[in-house]
This record gives C-alpha cells, structure tokens and sequence, in this order.
C-alpha cells in the first residue's frame, strides 16, 4: 500500500507548479487554469487524509471543493469574457486600471 | 501493481501539469490539464474514492475543462501572450519564490507528524456511494444546501456579468 | 474485483469491443437500407447479395483514401481529437448489463462486463468526456466552418446534458423505492433487477410503466438525441450551412473514426436507454429461465431493444427537419431543463410518500 505521506508529497509538488504558474504566466486564462491546478492538488491531499483516517468526512470536504470550484469557475470566466470585451486582452498586466 | 500504479499516473500527473505552465499555446495547456485531472482521478481509485473519482472527471474534466476550452476558443485567445514583459523580474522571481514553497512543504511534510495509516480492511468501504451520501445528507446537511445557493448565486452572477450594456439600454428607451 | 482471472477479463473484453465494432459497421448499412425504403429508393444494393457486404466496401475505400493535414492546422491535436472521440465511445460499453451470468467451461462470466457501483456515474462521465473530440476536431482544423462545428457541438453538449444528467436521476430513485435497504443504486445491475416481476401478470415492471418515469424516458430520448448529434439535432455537422462541421478537414481513417464514434455512441445510448426504462434483458416469464438458456434469451431480448431504439432513430432521422440553432438553444434551456427538474422533484416526492421511512 501506498503511504499517505507519498500522496500528500505528491500533491504538494502539483501545489507548486500551480502556485509558479499562477506568479510566472501572463495570460490570464493559464493563470486560472494554474490556481484550479492548486484547488485540485489540495483535494488530492484531502482524500489521501481520509483514507489515512478511513473516515469519508475528507471525500465529502472534497465533493464540496469540487462544487465551489465550479461556481468559482463560471463567475471567473464571466469576468474575463467581460474584461475581454472592454480591453481586448487577456493579458493580466494590460488590465492594470481600476476604471473599466 | 499499486506502486507501479502509482508512480507511472504520479509522473503524467506532475509531467502534464508542468506541460500545461510551460506550453505558450492556452488550448494545449488546457488539453494537459485535462490529463492531470484524469490522472488524479486514477489516483483517487487507488485512494479508494471511486465516487469522487467518477465526480472529479464529470465535473473537472467534463465540465469545468469544456468551458475554459469554450471560452478559448470564443475569445480567439490561444497565443496571447505576446509583446515585451512590462515587469523584467518578474519570472525569475516567481521560480524562486516557487522553489521555496516547494523546499518549504517538504521540509513540513519531511519533519512533521508522521501519518500513522489506518489498516486497509477499515478504509474499503469509505468511498463508496451510500456511505457518502449517508453521511452527506446527515452530517453535512447544512453545508450542502448553502453549497446549492451558492451555485444558483453563481449562476445569476455570469449572466449579469456577461449581459451585454447594450441590451439593457434599448429596454430603457422602449 | 470479481472472482475472475485477468485472462478471462481481458478476452471479454476484445470479444465486447469486437461485438461493438461489427454492429456499428451494420448500423450504418441498417441506416442507409432503411432511409432509403422511408424515402422510397433502394438504397445500396451492389455490393454482396442484396448489398449486405456494404460495410466491407466502405471500409476498404475510406482506409484506402488519401490522409490529408492541411497545413495550418494544429498538428498534434489534429491527430489526437479522432482518437479523442472513439475511445469513450468504446470504453461505454464496460457496464451495460447485456445478460445474466453465463457459465463457459466452468468460469462464471457475467455478461455485465464491469458491475461497479458507481456504474451511471461512469456512464456520465465518459458521455461528458466525449465533447471532446468533436471541440478540439473543430478547433485545430483552423478553418471557420469546423471552428463554427467545433463551438456548436460543445454549447449544445453542455447545454443538454443538464436533462440528460436529471432525467437519468428518475430511474435511481425509482430503484430506491424497491430496494429492501431505501437506498437507491448507481449500479446498473441492480437497477435492471430492480425492474423484475409484473403487474397483474402481463405489464412488466419497467421504469417506463410507472408516471415519472414515463416522462424522464422521453427527456432522456430527446437529451440523448442532442448528446449524440443525431438528426433533428445534427447542427455541429449541418451540410446546408457548414459544409462538413467540424470533419470539414478530415479524410480516410480519421474520418472513418468520427464516424464511429458517433454510431457507437448512438448504439451505447440504445442500450442504456433499454437498460435504465425498458428493463435491460429482462422481459416477462423469459427472464426466469435459468442457466446458459436464460442467458442467451437475455442478450437477444436487449438486442431486440436495442435494435427497436436504433431503428427509431433512424425514423426520426427520415420524418424530422433539423432545428434552428437558436431555438435548439432555447429549447434545452427553457423547456427541457424546467420539465426534467420538475420530474425529479415529483418522483422524489412519489419515492418519499409510497415508501414511509
């Protein structure tokens, strides 16, 4: 059987290369497809807990991250379509004003 | 098996999530986010979580993915990324900033409490369907019917968000 | 999983997808042969006696074309998206019930290939994983009628597996309400033993017998319809307005494979139709026949089904003009999703007041 410590170190690389995309990439679309990256490695470690704990509370914490990520998702991509229509970019340091 | 398992979804998993930082074209990133999505679902069968591995590729790789992908190509936005860096040091500092997250998460995860595994035989059964629906609709109530208002919020908010003025102003006029 | 041997498992598996291949080949002669009565031609009728070897010519004619890549698509997914598109097609197949156990050489082979309880939420699943090959086809042909396809094909698939999602719900709870535990299943096993027996000796106890799920049987018909992209709902592949749709580009085999994935898909939706309301391989008094007997008899009666859903499609197909994409739009929103919600809300209802906790 795998250790519990081999998925958690795991999803802590995956963390990573979310939080470097997320720092590194300009384009924003990437940039959020980085932090759904994070959200998921983070669900990874939940579940690996749970059955550390062969208790189901880590899956439903997980089915609920799932969920809100998918709320998160919509409004998030909701933006960008807007922000796309008033400046004609995704790239994040063009939209550097506060006034649309 | 398990091990061998392990390791190879392990290394498409952390190879199709550094595919998709790396990649300068946003449809390919997205393809590969796709895969590490389908990996960590591999990983959650292993993990014993059949149901959440069925919702992991519905909802992420079958819902979440279709629409970024939808939006990629509305927008017309695969290659933009170009022109000068307005901030230089901006990429190295985000690599050095990342290796010590890495650095630092392992050092916990090196030093901190070891886990102590519950044995196999208690963990069979924790994943299935009834358990977690047993447990969801009891325990977790609550939070499950504010996770539901929460999406309707969501959907009312990307139709305003994506409600297009001029609309709104012809009504105004008649 | 199951008390077989990997070997076992492995030549099951070849023989079910070998099984699903040859009838998507005659699907396509069934198709041509019945249109064309419907529309009062012949149809194919020269190659073989009667043209029954049609599928072999159309074989050997599409692997013989030439592949052509044209030179500003994206190459990589260009060649992915066809493979994309058929391996769920395949892979659907692993848990329809096709028939109770049959007993070869002393091994216990349950016709069901894979019986797992998250069995619908493996169905949907791969349904929603298949968009993908028809978007990115479209996408990486980098020509405005795929690109138009490819956008069509992923808004009209979003938009209708909400009611497909729903109406497949009615069936689950309707298996809740005649489980001895008030739990419902995900397992299409026990969903197709729940639809045993019969009312007053003739009317079978099929889901589609009883009044919600009468009604999620048609909306998951229509949703399954727009899942698949077949006629009235074929707009992702419009010949008057996109040319070919998102296969535009495509030649020989890629092409031959979206081709079969889409008649495959047609296939697995047949059978999980029949399966989730029509009582899969049950039918009244044939279904008690035991042993290998009851097995055969099993897999011709969902056979016999299948064939009757085919056949239906290709009807409407013959009797019904394609709809207009914003009113395809406005139907899945509107219509479908309001009727297929209020549906799960009364079966819930029904579950909860026929079977007192």
């Amino acid at each position: 059987m795998i250790s519990t410590n081999a998925y958690v170190l795991l999803s802590a690389i995956l963390f990573t290369i979310g939080v470097v995309g997320v720092l590194v990439r300009r384009n924003v679309i990437i940039m959020f497809m980085s932090v759904e990256l994070m959200l998921n490695s983070a669900n990874l470690a939940l579940i690996a807990f749970s059955r550390a704990r062969a208790e189901s509370d880590g899956q439903i914490m997980t089915f609920f991250v799932i969920a809100v990520a998918a709320a998160e998702v919509a409004v998030g991509l909701a933006l960008l379509v807007s922000i796309f229509r008033a400046k004609k970019t995704t790239n994040i340091d063009d939209v550097n004003t506060l006034k649309g | 098996m398990e091990t061998f398992l392990f390791i190879t979804t392990a290394i498409v998993a952390v190879g199709a999530a550094l595919a998709m930082v790396l990649s300068s074209n946003a449809v390919h990133s997205a393809l590969f986010l796709i895969l590490n999505f389908c990996s960590v679902a591999i990983l959650y069968f292993l993990l014993r979580a059949p149901f959440l591995g069925a919702v992991q590729v519905t909802v992420y790789a079958g819902a979440i993915m279709v629409l970024f992908l939808f939006v990629i190509m509305l927008l017309g936005a695969e290659n933009a990324e170009l022109g000068e860096e307005k901030i230089g040091w901006q990429k190295p500092a985000g690599l050095i900033l990342g290796v010590a997250l890495l650095a630092e998460i392992g050092y916990v995860a090196y030093r901190g409490t070891k886990l102590i595994d519950a044995p196999v035989a208690d963990a069979t059964n924790i994943g299935a369907p009834t358990t977690i629906s047993a447990k969801l609709f009891s325990t977790y109530l609550l939070p499950f019917e504010v996770i539901s208002i929460l999406l309707l919020i969501a959907v009312v908010g990307t139709v305003v968000l994506t409600r297009r003025r001029v609309v709104a102003r012809e009504e105004r006029q008649s | 999983m199951q008390d077989r041997s990997l070997w076992v498992m492995i030549i099951h598996a070849v023989v079910l997808a070998f099984a699903a291949l040859t009838s998507f080949a005659y699907l396509t002669l069934m198709e041509r042969k019945v249109l064309a009565r419907l529309q009062h031609r012949v149809g194919p009728n020269q190659a073989g006696p009667n043209g029954y070897l049609q599928p072999l010519a159309d074989a050997v004619k599409l692997m013989f074309k030439e592949d052509i890549m044209p030179s500003t698509a994206d190459k990589w997914v260009f060649t992915i998206a066809p493979i994309l598109a058929t391996i769920p097609a395949i892979v659907i197949f692993a848990v329809i019930p096709l028939g109770p156990d049959l007993v070869v050489f002393g091994e216990r082979i349950p016709l069901a290939f894979a019986s797992l309880n998250i069995g619908l939420l493996y169905f949907l699943a791969v349904t929603s994983i298949g968009v993908y090959g028809i978007t990115l086809a479209g996408w990486a042909s980098n020509n405005k009628y795929s690109m138009l396809g490819g956008v069509r094909s992923a808004a009209q698939m979003i938009s209708y597996e909400l009611a497909f999602g729903l109406s497949v719900l009615v069936p689950v709870m309707l298996t809740a309400s005649r489980s001895a535990d008030g739990f419902g299943s995900l397992d299409l096993v026990q969903m197709v033993n729940a639809q045993a027996g019969t009312w007053l000796g003739f009317i079978p106890k099929w889901f589609v017998f009883t009044p919600t799920g009468f009604v999620a049987f048609f909306l998951f018909l229509i949703a399954a319809t727009a899942e698949v992209t077949r006629a009235p709902f074929d707009l992702v592949e419009a010949e008057q307005e996109l040319v070919g749709g998102y296969a535009t580009e495509y030649s020989s085999m890629k092409f031959a494979l979206f081709f079969m994935a889409e008649y495959m898909k047609l296939i697995a939706m047949s059978g999980f139709a029949a399966t989730m309301f029509l009582g899969g391989w049950r039918f009244p008094y044939l279904e008690d026949i035991a042993g290998n007997w009851g097995a055969l008899v099993g897999f011709v009666v969902i056979a016999a089904k299948i064939f009757f859903f085919l056949f239906l499609s290709i009807w409407v197909r013959a009797s019904l003009p394609r709809i207009r994409y914003d009113k395809l739009m406005d139907f899945g929103w509107k219509r479908l999703l309001p009727v297929s919600l209020a549906t799960v809300v009364a079966t819930a209802v029904i579950v909860v007041l026929t079977n007192p906790l």
